[in-house]
């Protein structure tokens, strides 16, 4: 370290400024990782406490979503470990019978798949939430996740899988779905789309 | 494959329920007691920030 002190650079701008343009993505993420609403927004509110008082960890110029959601799960895994000395594990139980029947225009309703979607164990959930909804890299995930790679590409294979098993159950005919489909998805602009 | 192009299918739209799941929630307005909070995250540690002592 050769002392060059960058002394009357202060940043203009202060990083945690930038925290407030991530809260809906926070949200997302941590509705996703509970299930639950109100659960979740406990779960961003001490999340943003934590990263509030630990912004020198945050490394400018890297990506501060990435940082917070890492702050964001590391918060619900340790809530959750706390829980789970109290009650048994409610996650993995009801991992399950319940299949979802497609509206009757042929197309899955977001609430039909949340609902699925909240039946696979956290592990996949937090995998597709973060490959699969948010657009991060199998590589960010990993990183997030303090896992690698490969794990976190089975994570979200087993899920999608998981997810395909569950939907058929419940099915009586997605035959003329496709084009619906693959114009909803042309339309979204296919940035992260699956590579299944 | 019959069966190939159906998976295909539902996995489109499962990529595209999770990225509609994922954007509604996270576009949503943001409640006030976020905004709140880090109004008052960024109060108590800003020295600067000549307070009236305390309230009261």
């Amino acid at each position: 370290m050769t002392g060059l002190l960058m002394t009357a650079e202060k940043p203009v701008v202060d990083p945690r400024d930038e925290i407030v343009t991530h809260l809906g993505p926070m949200r997302a993420f941590a509705l996703s990782l509970t299930r639950n609403g109100a659960e979740a927004d406990d779960l961003v509110q001490e999340s943003l406490v934590k990263a509030w008082k630990n912004i020198e960890s945050f490394q400018v110029g890297t990506n501060m979503q990435a940082w917070l959601f890492t702050i964001l799960r590391n918060t619900f895994y340790s809530l959750r470990r706390k829980r789970s000395r109290e009650v048994a594990d409610p996650d993995g139980i009801a991992a399950g019978q319940l299949s979802v029947k497609p509206a009757h225009d042929g197309r899955l309703q977001l609430s039909e798949f949340l609902e699925v979607f909240a039946q696979l164990p956290v592990e996949q959930r937090e995998a597709l939430a973060l490959v699969g909804a948010s657009g991060f890299s199998y590589e960010e995930a990993a990183s997030m996740c303090g896992v690698a790679v490969g794990t976190i590409k089975s994570r979200a294979n087993r899920g999608r899988a998981r997810l395909v098993e569950m939907l058929h159950a419940g099915e009586d005919g997605y035959g003329d779905m496709t084009d619906r489909v693959t114009s909803a998805i042309v339309n979204a602009g296919a940035q992260g789309r699956l590579t299944a | 494959m019959q069966n190939e192009n159906h998976n295909n299918a539902l996995e489109d739209q499962i990529a595209e329920n999770l990225r509609r799941a994922f954007s509604e929630r996270a576009e949503e307005k943001v409640p006030d007691r976020f905004l709140d909070l880090l109004q008052q995250l960024r109060e108590q540690d800003s020295p600067l920030n000549d307070r009236p002592s305390h309230d009261s």
